[in-house]
């Protein structure tokens, strides 16, 4: 016999960073009512739409044409998981769906093709690590997004993040959501540059204000934003918000919206419809006399609920050892530079914490397989101080307080799970709903476009240009706009379009929007053939390199074009369109059948869908 | 983190008289204390260089390719014999390859008449993560004599598959992955991959565990269940442990699987209308 044994070793190494205690979001008991339910649906004692509605209210999704299984949304406040939380994903996605997790535009992980009788057993995983599905989907608040660079961002006024935790938990099961006209979207900023704070329906950005000489934390407040098959830029409630209404303000709104939304018609139901039909100043001074309502009639031991305090991070973080010398985030790179620079380049940015960096997790349109996943748990917990993760609505991770000094000891763990592609701060890195890899409404296979944009773009080293790595490619599989098409510099959602007698997916493009406090819309410009995306794009950089001002970013010239100020050959969207005439041709189909069919498919294309549950 | 119980020293004269009976699945303790009182085989079915490399005392090698070559009730009787396995004896199989070797060998065993045969709890990797004894001698024990006695209820081919698809009371189980089951499988099949049946270094999952996700499923308890995988029968070997384990009675393996029923050119299911091999971030 060999060695005898000496003591049982547990093999999981925990790192060197304490881990920061996970919020608890989810609840047993409803795992098993859960579970209780779906029996009862399946021996037809309840209806359909009753479970429809049930279902969503707890974060299960039907999948595309196929009411047997459902894509899983778990909700993450703030975007902030800990290691734990990773890789119990990590095994959820193994055992009950395929293999891999998927980053979604508004923070949340989804799980997809999860067998509808799994998913209660998938929710009870979650209870365990405190995430929670309750209220991802259905006409509730979802969920509440908060800046991946808040705390860290040298530009924010304050650390919004316990905020948007305090918020989404006064939310969650309160009674005063549960049965809204339609989903409702709050989004926390950590800047004006960064977040979604113009397309939700409330959106925050942190600000302070001097009071009698005192400094005062709060905030301001847009209302009626949002993306959809019509979008709307939300409204400056006022000037300032102090923090200590917040939530009087968050309360008046969901009220109005719940006593005036269009319960009627369902395409017209989000609340950016109310705002718009009743009238942006009408619709203002309703929620400041509500919010007076709601600040008299609300009990203390109600409004105690919302609990900022209890949601803040009070450890100390040790400082980050001084640096002699300093990585070279900023040198410039190109297509042939050691792997390692480039990403330094185009995934690290430095945090207002000396010393510290946030390192960026660059994943194809969200998606990363499980053992990704425990590579990354297991790196979080030697790398980060802080401990944790952050989704992005880029679809990425967000990995912050990494020292300095270790960036590269950190980069080559990543490597070893093919995390460390570069691109997340770039153009290349391209977001893509899930299309018809599972979605209901989805025309097109947006899903497999972007992550084929982002190939080809790391490939031709277009991170590497400085001058595309403000824009941004976001694509949908329909005009719903999960992709937020709507704000990217170059946007698409799919379609179905005639070409020359044969069904073609293609995707209506949109130039010139924008995220973050000075937020636009994009402006479609023309339909593109599927398969004639990524040569269009290249065709658009192509031109701006020939004419762009001196210093002149694409977002930049995409955005004088816009305003038919261009100042070279091409002035407006009609100049463009033409110069991008023969790139979108298609030749016959006898001769080249492939370009008329979708990205991931080898049959004729044919646009499918069946009934939207966004609005169930 | 598992707690063992301590090694205690084992008197060589031991030998055991009367042979235990095996659960399902064996766990770590009882091995280790049935190969200290011999009263074991250990059957390593991983490749024979891996086996040499290291296995687990007092092995035996069987790779899983060899049972295969040839898997007639008679050949594996005579494997039996080779390995110096008699009838009553008690026979743990283990693999590295969470469980799906293990079970089909083991299933095989089990089938030509040797039914007290078990799975090891885990894989030799997490053995020896345990800090658990290994050994590098190869063993060898003299021949036996072992009867066949085949078990026709453990297993089901092709013709039965067809005739259970339109029969009240009886199941279909796919126990591959996700996307390949939606990709294509037998009509009327449900889906247990086995990737859901296994958790935290533990081939299988306990048995409410395991009975309460099969129950969730709807499928009654007195049901007849077949299961079936992509090619040989070791996923949905360990898929057939699996629903003993949650308390079915009346389990079937269909070794041949999905690869004879294609080539057989018999009608399978397909779902086209998703690309959702895209979702996989491989
Ligand atoms: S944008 Fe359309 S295709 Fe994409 S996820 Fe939303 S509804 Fe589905």
């Amino acid at each position: 016999m060999g060695k005898s044994r000496v003591s049982a070793v547990n093999p999981k190494q925990k790192g060197k960073y304490a881990p920061k205690p996970a919020s608890k979001w989810g609840r047993e008991e409803e795992t098993e009512f859960f579970a209780n339910r779906v029996k009862l649906f399946r021996q037809g004692k309840i209806s359909e739409d009753d479970f429809r509605r049930f279902r969503l209210q707890n974060g299960a999704y039907g999948s595309r044409l196929h009411a047997g299984y459902s894509m899983v949304r778990i909700k993450v406040p703030g975007g902030e998981m800990t290691p734990e939380q990773l890789e119990k994903i990590a095994s959820l996605s193994e055992a009950f769906s395929i293999g891999s997790a998927h980053v979604s535009t508004r923070q949340n992980i989804q799980l997809h093709w999860v067998q509808l009788e799994d998913v209660s057993e998938v929710m009870r995983g979650l209870v365990d690590v405190g995430l929670t599905t309750r209220e991802a989907c259905g006409n509730t608040v979802r969920n509440v997004m908060c800046s991946h660079f808040a705390g860290v961002c040298p530009d924010e006024a304050f650390d919004a993040t316990p905020y948007s935790k305090a918020i989404a938990r006064f939310l969650l099961r309160n009674p005063m959501c549960q049965n809204l006209p339609r989903k409702f979207k709050i989004n926390f900023a950590c800047c004006e540059k960064h977040g979604l704070v113009r397309v939700a329906d409330i959106g925050l950005v942190p600000t302070i204000k001097e009071e009698n000489g005192k400094q005062v934390q709060g905030f301001r407040i847009y209302l009626g934003g949002g993306l959809g098959a019509a979008s709307f830029i939300g409204h400056l409630l006022e000037d300032f918000t102090p923090e200590d209404r917040v939530l009087s303000t968050c309360m008046a709104t969901v009220r109005l919206f719940d006593r005036h939304g269009n319960r009627e018609n369902m395409a017209r139901n989000r609340m950016r419809y109310l705002v718009h039909e009743t009238g942006w100043e009408k619709f203002q001074k309703m929620v400041l006399k509500e919010r007076i309502a709601v600040e008299m009639t609300t009990a203390t031991a109600t409004a105690k609920m919302y609990d900022v305090k209890s949601e803040e991070d009070t450890r100390q973080l040790p400082k980050a050892p001084r640096m002699t010398k300093l990585p070279m985030l900023n040198e410039h790179v190109n297509r042939d530079s050691p792997a390692y620079e480039r990403w330094l380049h185009t995934n690290v940015v430095p945090q207002k914490q000396e010393g510290y960096f946030t390192v960026f997790i660059t994943l194809g349109a969200g998606d990363i397989t499980a053992s990704q996943l425990r590579v990354l748990a297991s790196a979080i917990r030697d790398f980060s101080t802080e401990g944790v993760a952050r989704n992005t609505p880029q679809q990425n991770f967000a990995i912050r307080y990494v020292r300095g000094t270790e960036l590269s000891e950190f980069y080559g763990r990543l490597a070893t799970a093919g995390l460390a592609n570069p691109g997340a701060l770039t153009i290349a890195s391209a977001v893509g709903c899930s299309g018809t890899t599972s979605c209901n409404l989805a025309i097109t296979n947006s899903h497999r476009l972007a992550k084929e944009v982002q190939r080809k773009f790391l490939e031709l080293g277009l991170d590497t240009d400085d001058s595309l790595k403000n824009s941004t490619i976001k694509v949908s599989g329909c005009p719903n706009s999960c992709g937020q098409h709507e704000i990217a510099t170059i946007g698409f959602f799919g379609g179905a379009s005639r070409i020359g007698g044969a069904m073609s997916p293609t995707y209506t493009m949109l130039f010139g929007g924008s995220a973050g406090e000075n937020g636009e819309l994009g402006k479609a410009v023309m339909r593109v053939p599927a398969k004639r995306v990524i040569d269009t794009i290249l065709k658009i950089v192509e031109i701006y390199r020939n004419e762009r001002a001196e210093n002149e970013n694409l977002d930049q010239w995409i955005g004088r074009i816009v305003r038919g100020q261009g100042t070279a050959s091409i002035k407006n969207l009609e100049d463009i369109k033409n110069a991008l005439s023969s790139v979108i041709q298609l030749p016959p189909q006898e001769q080249d059948p492939d370009a008329y069919m979708d990205y991931g498919s080898d049959a004729k294309f044919t646009a499918k869908t069946a009934r939207g549950e966004c609005a169930a | 983190m598992r707690r063992l119980k301590p090694v205690k020293s084992s008197s060589k004269k031991t030998q055991a008289k009367e042979h235990a009976k095996l659960p399902i699945v064996c766990d770590v303790d009882m091995l280790r204390s049935l190969i200290r009182k011999k009263a074991v085989r250990v059957v390593d079915v991983r490749k024979a260089e891996d086996y040499q490399a290291g296995h687990i005392p007092t092995a035996v090698s069987l790779p899983l390719a060899r049972l295969l070559a040839d898997d007639k009730p008679e050949t594996v009787v005579e494997l039996l014999q080779e390995l110096g396995i008699t009838e009553e004896m008690p026979v743990v199989v283990y693999d590295d390859t969470f469980g799906a070797l293990a079970a089909r060998v083991a299933w095989t065993f089990q089938y030509v008449g040797h039914p007290n045969t078990a799975l090891l709890e885990t894989t030799f990797k997490q053995w020896k993560e345990l800090g658990l004894e290994t050994e590098t001698k190869a063993r060898t024990y003299p021949k036996t004599k072992h009867p066949l006695n085949v078990n026709k209820d453990m297993y089901a081919d092709a013709g039965y598959v067809e005739a259970a698809q339109s029969q009240q009371g009886k199941l279909l189980v796919d126990s591959r992955e996700r996307l390949n089951f939606l990709t294509e499988h037998i009509p009327t099949a449900k889906n247990i991959p086995y990737t859901m049946l296994g958790a935290n270094g533990n081939i299988l999952r306990k048995a409410e565990e395991l009975k309460r996700m099969i129950e969730n499923r709807g499928i009654s308890p007195d049901a007849e269940i077949i299961t079936y995988c992509g090619s040989v029968g070791t996923l949905s070997g360990l898929a057939y442990y699996a629903l003993k384990m949650a308390g079915y009675q009346n389990v079937k393996l269909y070794p041949k699987s999905f690869k004879e029923w294609k080539s057989l050119g018999k009608p399978k299911e397909e779902f086209k209308e998703a690309n959702y091999w895209d979702l996989s971030a491989e």
